[in-house]
């Protein structure tokens, strides 16, 4: 479906891409996931054919971008960072516009209706872009990458600047799309990339530092057992006992509170299990445990750790 | 591209600017028209046409000056780059739709001409002549303005340097007979608008002119798609 070669963008002495290659076959939902200004927007640009690399290739379907842009273009729907909107006109004028500069030649009604109702904005067609909230603006964008149903469609930071609500409307939405398009997001979040999608790629500097099944991906994060603990007592005698616990590597105080319970970040050596232990010991001396989360890990983890790996 | 189009002239009267920009060409050349014929007691119109010459180096800034530079600020460029539309698609609805606006304007205006059919005899042909050179030398005036436009993200910037521009090349064109080396005058007479619009006012009908404003269009209109081009390399 999608064939990157050898990706190579520099603006003046800085690079921003430094050689990415990978391909995505049809129907996956891959997660392009790196810290900010890693690369991702670039690489996203490249391949819907707004900037040109300086040096690779990029082939949907088999058309290089920018040998057959028309054709290429077509196969591609494309949400930008910024939802490319124009504030004076309606939602309805809008996607009309889209349908038109597409060249969709799916029959009109149907086909806006039927992407209106996928992202839930048909109750707004009649509203100015401008006095909509960011949410819905957001979803007038992803219906513009609908329309004219693109086999490919490219979602660069869909969810960023929404509402948690939101955020879980516009996930579902994008597993709904898996089922029928290829879809490409990026996001800086590690856990909506473990949420929405099959595969992931991380890029760090410009380039790719692993590509793999999202469970490939998650056995780097589970290896790292990290816990927040509350509990009722002095904050100094908590801290001391927690310390002394077997394989523990590091615990620190963190800033809540919570009336006389004081909040603990805590870390253990791979391979232990240190709550049974935890709890005994608190109990033993009457600090009861008022609550214990497992802290997912960041995407700063997962960095940490596949750098480990690579020996960089 | 015929999507563009249509967006295009919508925006103009989905704001002000295009109500702007025609109410105020027809209120100004009405006025210049009454001043310079009606009350001067004269059917020749050439101190007409040379005067909204300079009225349309201001006005048709305002039609040209968000073309691109707001599409660019707003980033709405990114869907319209990453359409299956080629720039050079692009760029010439823009001017199509710009022109347009002009053309039609352009045309209201000219009703003023009947009036001096009622008491005198004015040249058909001599209004003719000028009313096509005018048309040209707008298309000109507007893609020179979409290629400053295409240079900057601000309206006011593109709107105030392209009237720069304009009266640069005015001026090149009125200085440069004072030029005494040949080449140099040469090459910046391809500069001077204002040199081949005279033969019009003076009631000559010069077809390489006319060559010339179509030819100025295409090279402007070039060179901003070339523009684009270049800023997608990142240059």
């Amino acid at each position: 479906m999608l064939k990157v070669e050898n990706l190579v963008k520099k603006y003046g002495n800085a690079t921003a891409v430094a050689g990415i290659s990978f391909s995505i076959e049809k129907g996956e939902i891959v997660g392009f996931l790196g810290p900010n200004g890693a690369g991702k927007s670039t690489t996203m640009n490249i391949i819907t054919g707004y900037l040109s690399s300086n040096v690779g290739n990029v082939y949907i379907d088999g058309d290089e971008i920018l040998e057959k842009p028309e054709s290429a273009k077509k196969k591609i729907g494309y949400l930008p960072e910024q939802p490319p909107l124009y504030m004076e006109m309606t939602v309805g004028e809008y996607l009309n516009f889209v349908y038109e500069l597409r060249g969709c030649n799916l029959p009109r009604k149907e086909h806006l209706d039927e992407v209106c109702s996928v992202v839930k904005i048909k109750d707004v067609q009649n509203r100015v872009i401008r006095n909509l909230s960011k949410g819905y603006k957001q979803r007038v964008g992803i219906a513009s990458a609908l329309i004219g149903n693109p086999p490919l469609i490219i979602l660069d930071e869909p969810t960023i600047g929404l509402d948690p609500k939101q955020i879980i409307e516009v996930r579902n939405l994008i597993r709904a799309l898996g089922k029928n398009h290829t879809v490409i997001l990026s996001t800086h979040i590690l856990s909506e990339a473990q949420a929405v999608c099959d595969r992931m790629i991380i890029i760090d500097h410009g380039r790719i530092i692993a590509d793999g099944k999202t469970e490939e991906i998650n056995k780097f994060i589970v290896d790292n057992r990290r816990y927040k603990v509350t509990v009722s007592g002095p904050q100094n005698e908590v801290l001391s006992i927690l310390k002394k616990l077997p394989g523990v590597l590091h615990c620190e105080p963190l800033a809540e509170r919570d009336g006389d319970a004081a909040s603990f970040a805590i870390e253990s050596q791979s391979g232990v299990d240190i709550r049974k232990a935890m709890f005994y010991a608190l109990a033993e001396r009457n600090y009861p445990i008022l609550g214990l989360e497992a802290i997912g890990a960041s995407l700063e983890d997962v960095f940490i750790s596949l750098i480990d790996k690579e020996g960089v | 591209m015929f999507a563009i189009y249509k967006r295009e002239l919508r925006s103009y009267f989905s704001s002000a600017i295009g109500y702007a920009f025609v109410a105020i060409l027809i209120a100004m050349s009405a006025a210049v028209f009454s001043v310079t014929t009606l009350l001067s007691y004269t059917n020749d119109i050439s101190t007409y046409f040379t005067v909204m010459l300079f009225i349309l180096m201001v006005t048709l800034p305002m039609l040209t000056m968000k073309l691109f530079a707001e599409e660019r600020k707003l980033k709405t460029e990114q869907l319209l780059l990453t359409s299956p539309v080629s720039i050079g698609g692009m760029v010439f609805a823009k001017f199509l739709a710009a022109f347009t606006v002009f053309f039609v304007t352009n045309l209201l205006c000219s009703v003023s001409y009947l009036s001096l059919f009622a008491y005198s005899e004015p040249e058909g042909g001599i209004i003719l002549g000028n009313i096509i050179a005018i048309t040209l030398v707008g298309a000109a005036f507007i893609a020179i303005g979409m290629f400053v436009s295409s240079l900057t993200e601000n309206q006011l910037a593109a709107a105030i340097g392209t009237f720069f521009f304009l009266l640069v090349m005015l001026a090149i064109g009125m200085l440069n007979s004072f030029i005494p080396w040949y080449p140099v005058r040469f090459v910046l007479d391809w500069f001077s608008l204002l040199s081949r619009y005279t033969n019009f006012t003076n009631g000559f009908f010069d077809f390489s002119a006319l060559f010339y404003y179509i030819s100025v269009c295409f090279v402007f209109l070039f060179v901003t798609c070339r523009v684009y081009e270049r800023r997608r390399y990142g240059a």
